[in-house]
């Protein structure tokens, strides 16, 4: 589902050269739920970001889905991201001018749909998230477990085969951080979504199917 | 589009006090824009009673030059009665003099008059409203009748509210009865403007009749303005063949029959051709309207790129799920271009009270300046035009952020 051979990162400045991942080789099956720990600015984020076709690799192969995504270019990796990926994060990102469902409906604007048809299926990923009754909220009228579920309505939306998700619980409570879990759970299990999740917390890491560790750029488990 | 113009509305509507900012600037810069646009419209627009005008044409210059220098002038009566009125294929043609300076007497005490003389067909080309009475005719004008038409204006001057057909005026030694009363014409219509019409034919000497230069302005009106480009045409062949008044002095003949504002432009781009010449001065005009819109539209880019950093993760979200560059710049500037036509509409409507105001403050007397749906569409394309020269490359900028650091909360 998700293969990266010899993955490289190197960020470079003018007078730095930040070797931010080395030599990464992992592969995740389809409906795999694998979390990424390690210790704060061990390439966790960076790695995600490249799954996520955020950022490139400096050196190394990544394909998703077997198709190989160097070198692609903007289009081509917008149109990649938008059919097969989903994002949550840490922070939740949601835009704050718009109301919850508008915040929902983002993935669909850029696919040929008729507004109806977006509104239907926001609707019910909002369902789905247990957040029908916030539509028409906006996002600071929400609790931050309910800014993070209309996140993860948004992020599935699209109905993606693979969800990422950098630090979903980080900002919120142990309670709120269940719930998060659960509904991610139920998504990996019912769904067969693919979850590539970043976590810090090492509860929420062992009820997954798989832990990658990070240490200083390199895999080391 | 829908979607996108939709959540512009959404994102406006939510950020009040940018909105508020930006449209007090878009908006004071539409004002200037819309009223510059409402005089020029008033001058060169066809208007009553110049509404034929779109079909018209005149002669009203003759440039003779030689070795020792160029003469200019209006043409003379025999000048046009020669070349121009045996135009082919024209509705009519008339002639009137350039207004003159005179003045007569109510009572001892002096009333100014700017007077004209025109032929009949002056008042087939020229539609004035007749508040009271009738033009003259051909046949009046060629038996020299003392007969006038004058402005309501002038009227009310001379006869105090007094019923004035059939009231004589007495005017540079002649007396002359009034049969006509029009509304008083702005003193920015070239040809219009007047406070009163007598027949050429009463003019005291008949020496003007063979004039080849003096104060007259010759107008064509053709059946329709298709036929415009031959009527030059024709006229050009005309003046290919007309010898220089004075071959002694001068060894070339220049005359154009133009519309009114290519007549205007004329002494700015002598050396142009008449179609270049207009295009050069309509681009003069629309530099300058471009560069009084730029300090504001720099002003509205830096605000657009300030807000960059503020919504660099709803950019980075937007490219997260799949937003392409172009979709993104569309997105922006047509938040832009929605900002501005909200400005354009906010600037028409204070543009109709500083009208009123103007047209209050009579600086110049008659002239009426209005806002029509004329004006409404410049000023709405200026105000696209702003949205887009102040919308682009912030737009641009967003939809370039990497979007890592866009989500990240920078804008590098």
């Amino acid at each position: 589902m998700i293969k990266l051979e010899n993955v490289n990162k190197v960020y470079r400045t003018e007078r730095v050269e930040t070797l931010a991942l080395e030599n990464i080789n992992l592969d995740v099956a389809p409906g795999e739920f694998v979390s990424v720990m390690g210790p704060s600015g061990c390439g966790k984020s960076t790695l995600l970001n490249l799954i996520g076709l955020l950022d490139a690799p400096t050196k190394g192969k990544l394909s998703i889905e077997n198709t190989a995504i160097n070198g692609a270019g903007d289009g081509k990796l917008a149109r990649f991201r938008n059919e097969k990926l989903g994002f949550v994060f840490q922070s939740f990102h949601l835009v704050p001018d718009l109301r919850v469902v508008d915040n929902v409906e983002i993935p669909l604007l850029y696919r040929r749909m008729s507004g109806g048809e977006r509104r239907k299926l926001a609707t019910k990923a909002l369902e789905r998230v247990g957040l029908s009754s916030r539509v028409h909220h906006f996002p600071t009228q929400l609790s931050g477990g309910q800014q993070q579920r209309a996140a993860i309505a948004r992020a599935i939306v699209g109905r993606p085969r693979i969800l990422l998700a950098d630090e979903p619980t980080g900002n919120l409570d142990s309670a709120m951080g269940e719930e998060i879990m659960s509904i991610l759970h139920d998504l990996n299990q019912n769904d067969g979504t693919t979850i590539v999740m970043v976590t810090h917390d090492e509860r929420f890491a062992r009820r997954t199917d798989r832990i990658v560790r990070l240490f200083d750029g390199r895999q080391v488990a | 589009m829908r979607t996108n113009l939709k959540l512009a509305l959404k994102i406006l509507g939510r950020r009040k006090f940018f909105t508020f900012i930006s449209l007090f600037g878009i908006s004071l810069t539409l004002i200037v824009l819309m009223v510059a646009t409402a005089v020029l419209d008033n001058v060169f627009a066809p208007r009553e009673p110049e509404q034929n005008f779109d079909r018209v044409l005149g002669v009203y210059n003759v440039t003779q030059t030689g070795k020792n220098g160029t003469m200019s002038m209006n043409p003379g009566f025999g000048f046009l009665d020669k070349y121009v009125r045996p135009l082919r294929g024209i509705e009519a043609f008339g002639m009137t003099t350039e207004p003159i300076s005179t003045a007569t007497y109510v009572g001892g005490a002096r009333v100014d008059v700017a007077l004209r003389r025109t032929d009949g067909g002056f008042w087939q080309i020229l539609r004035f409203r007749f508040l009271q009475g009738r033009p003259f005719t051909k046949a009046e004008d060629d038996s020299g009748a003392r007969v006038a038409v004058i402005t309501d204006e002038l009227a009310q001057k001379l006869f105090a509210g007094a019923p004035a057909l059939g009231k004589t005026i007495a005017i540079q030694g002649d007396t002359f009865r009034v049969i006509g009363v029009v509304p008083a014409v702005a003193i920015t219509r070239e040809v219009a403007w007047g406070e009163m019409w007598v027949p050429i034919g009463t003019t005291p000497s008949s020496e003007y009749r063979h004039q080849f230069t003096g104060n007259f302005i010759g107008l064509v009106m053709a059946r329709d303005r298709a036929d415009l480009p031959r009527i030059r045409r024709d006229f050009d062949a005309v003046m290919a063949r007309v010898p220089v008044e004075d071959p002694k002095a001068f060894d070339t003949l220049h005359c154009h029959l133009e519309t009114t504002f290519e007549s205007f432009v004329r002494p700015f781009v002598r050396n142009a051709s008449q179609q270049n010449g207009t295009l050069i001065v309509r681009g003069v005009i629309g530099v300058l309207a471009l560069l009084f819109m730029a300090l504001p539209a720099l002003n509205l880019v830096t605000i657009n790129l300030s807000r960059i950093l503020e919504r660099s993760s709803e950019i980075g979200v937007r490219k997260a799920f799949g937003a392409p560059r172009r979709a993104l710049v569309w997105q922006f500037v047509t938040e832009n271009v929605v900002l501005t036509l909200i400005g354009g509409i906010i600037a028409f409507a204070l543009s109709a009270a500083a009208i009123a105001a103007l047209n209050q403050a009579t600086i110049f007397p008659n002239l009426r300046f209005d806002l029509n749906l004329r004006i409404f569409g410049y000023g709405m394309l200026l105000a696209i035009v702003f949205g887009f020269l102040s919308g682009v490359y912030p737009a641009w900028r967003m939809s370039t952020l990497h979007p890592v650091n866009a989500l990240r909360g920078g804008a590098q």
